[in-house]
């Protein structure tokens, strides 16, 4: 582009055509741009090297693996509960979603069960943690098309889901909460009550918000046939979660290997044939209505009982039980120093988290550290595809195909 | 061979599809490139030749009873016990089938991996991530850099024996207004604290032991 306005020629139709070299004998390159990694829409700290022919994309090489910490590295340093915390920190807008898939992989390993209020008690957080992820990604990706004001109105929900987060856990984000065996600490009082309340609220604003958007000019000129994939490209690229299910495949691992109490839940598996733009972010709208049914689900038919298994080798024991008996106390102290011991074998668990597949293969040695730890991250399969879907596509394009890719750096550099 | 339909809800962790004769038909299917078939934990692992990779992986994506048409995961494992320390492991997964699968293969860091990049595009960046964490190097990769690490590193994280602190920190130098690298300094040495319980026995000598041997 720059040497064609360095030619000083008047721009005529002829000129669009790929002519090399041009007239006055300089060679027309590519040009190539930096998109990140400092970019209000690159999603956190991703630098794209794209390669343009005028504002056409011909190609993208994503550079990832600045935010990376060696994750995977430190929990191979720390015991099995040590370990844990890193895992909110890798998708940190579903932190428990994430926690969720290692806590199944140390009970697989060990044999672990898990009473039933502690399985419909995770479930429910899962989802509430899905509407909290896909409140951050549609608003933000409507900001990044240019709807300013459908992430101001879905903040204040996704506040109050923190809020819900804060009461079980104590903390807004990084909640640590479900444990090898169940959760952390049971559900305080009044819990219940408050969900189901805000479930009843959620749908008006979501539909609000879906108003403002959904059926809008501007945005359906800006996210319709934009990053159409197909089905076989998208079972080709690894694709999963609401992705592949915006392009005709009817996958959820919720359903088809259904984890803790999602084989109880009723609830359907929203799918869109388009495979652009537009049908992912569609298909993460009506997700999140899918999830609210299962959250009042899990809310109406909480069952009583133990929060998290009984098995002393596993779970500490109540603080009142440590005042009186010896036993526990000296469970408590061994397991908080010791830790728990996983039996040696390898295991892959992998859950549906809110942007797709997020699996562990976790390898034990029999010891209170895990040997290997992997972290099967969605986002990187997501992320690769990006050359295959931004090819031929106008550079502000990028940022529609990026924010309906739902990516998170925590998750995708690790 | 039939898919057994699974029993929900008697544990946490997701309920699969099971094949009866998986172990059976893989070793008809893979043949000679097929060492050994695991089964643990309810996951069938198949550990291959390094040589007969592609070809054992285009089998198992093509057969219509299995069809693995889905790549999850390659990643690598260092145990550096073995005469080939480096595992790959890859994760197939058949949405058709619902079924899931683990190849493994080993190699000692010098002999290159059979890269399933003309198989699944999407090996591409697994491929590079277990070259950057463990130095294993994949042919017929046509794009093998480091993905993970920060731009003119050197060494492989992953490797158990690679420190966890690394050998480089950078700060940010206010004389020379850019960040530079220096070799890391701990102001303590590194501690790794072994919880393990001393009745059980440890295969070392507790810390101050050896002084007791002195006389």
């Amino acid at each position: 582009m720059s040497s064609l306005g360095s030619a000083g020629a008047a721009w005529t139709a002829d000129d669009t055509t790929d002519v090399l070299p041009a007239k006055d004998g300089n060679e027309i390159q590519n040009y190539m741009i930096n998109f990140g990694p400092q970019h209000p829409a690159a999603h956190g700290v991703l630098r794209l090297v794209m390669e343009l022919d005028g504002e056409i994309i011909e190609r993208c090489d994503p550079h990832i693996g600045l935010l990376h910490r060696g994750t995977e590295k430190l929990i191979e340093y720390k015991t099995y509960l040590q370990a844990l915390p890193y895992m909110d920190r890798l998708d940190y807008v579903s932190p428990m979603c994430m926690e969720h898939s290692y806590v199944l992989a140390i009970e697989k390993l060990a044999g672990i069960e898990v009473p039933l209020r502690a399985k419909y008690i995770r479930t429910m957080f899962a989802e509430i943690t899905r509407i909290l992820n896909h409140i951050l990604n549609t608003t933000a990706h409507a900001m990044d098309v240019g709807a300013m004001t459908p992430i101001l109105w879905l903040f204040e929900e996704r506040e109050k889901l923190m809020e819900f987060y804060e009461r079980v856990s104590g903390a807004r984000f990084h909640a640590a909460w479900f444990r090898p065996g169940g959760v952390h600490q049971d559900l305080p009082a009044g819990l219940l009550d408050d969900v189901l309340a805000w479930c009843d609220h959620f749908p008006k604003v979501l539909d609000e918000m879906q108003g403002l958007v959904a059926d809008n000019r501007i945005f359906k000129q800006r996210l319709v046939d934009i990053g159409v994939i197909s089905k076989e490209d998208a079972i080709a690229w690894g694709f999963t979660g609401p992705c592949i299910r915006a392009s005709g495949v009817a996958w959820d691992i919720r359903k088809s290997q259904p984890y803790d109490a999602y084989h109880l839940m009723d609830f359907d598996v929203p799918v869109s044939n388009d495979g652009d733009c537009y049908a992912r972010f569609m298909v993460r709208m009506q997700e999140m209505r899918e999830s609210l049914k299962i959250i009042k689900q899990c809310a109406k038919e909480m069952p009583a009982g133990s929060h998290i298994t009984d098995n002393r080798k596993v779970a500490p024991p109540s603080r009142g039980e440590m005042k009186r008996s010896m036993e526990a106390l000296i469970h408590h102290f061994k397991l908080y120093t010791e830790g728990l011991h996983v039996p040696a074998g390898d295991a892959y668990v992998a859950t549906e988290s809110p942007k797709g597949e997020f699996g562990i293969y976790m390898v034990a040695d029999g010891t209170n550290k895990p040997w290997r730890c992997h972290i099967r991250a969605t986002g990187m399969a997501h992320l690769q595809a990006i050359d295959f879907l931004c090819k031929g596509h106008m550079l502000a394009d990028a940022p529609a195909v990026l924010g309906s890719l739902d990516i998170v750096f925590g998750e995708v550099d690790r | 061979m039939a898919i057994v339909a699974p029993e929900l809800g008697r544990h946490s962790w997701p309920v699969m599809a099971t094949h009866d004769a998986l172990s059976a038909r893989l070793g008809e299917l893979l043949g000679g490139a097929l060492i050994d078939v695991i089964e643990h934990a309810g996951e069938t692992t198949a550990v291959v030749q390094r040589e007969a990779l592609v070809p054992a992986i285009t089998a198992l994506r093509d057969a219509a009873d299995l069809k693995f048409n889905q790549l999850t995961d390659i990643c690598g494992a260092d145990y550096p016990d073995r005469a080939e320390r480096f595992e790959i492991v890859i994760h197939l997964l058949s949405m058709t089938h619902n079924l899931r699968l683990r190849v493994k293969l080993s190699t000692d860091g010098r002999a290159p991996v059979p890269s399933l990049t003309a198989l699944y595009p999407n090996a591409g960046w697994y491929e590079r991530e277990t070259w950057d964490c463990y130095g294993v190097m994949f042919t017929g990769n046509p794009d093998m850099r480091r993905i993970l690490t920060d731009y003119g590193f050197e060494g492989h994280p992953f490797r158990k024996d690679f420190p966890l602190t690394g050998h480089v920190e950078l700060r940010w130098s206010e004389e020379h207004k850019r960040v530079v690298y220096e070799p890391v300094k701990l102001a303590q040495d590194f501690r790794s604290f072994d919880f393990l319980s001393p009745w059980e026995g440890t295969d070392y000598v507790l810390p101050g032991d050896e002084k007791a041997t002195g006389k």
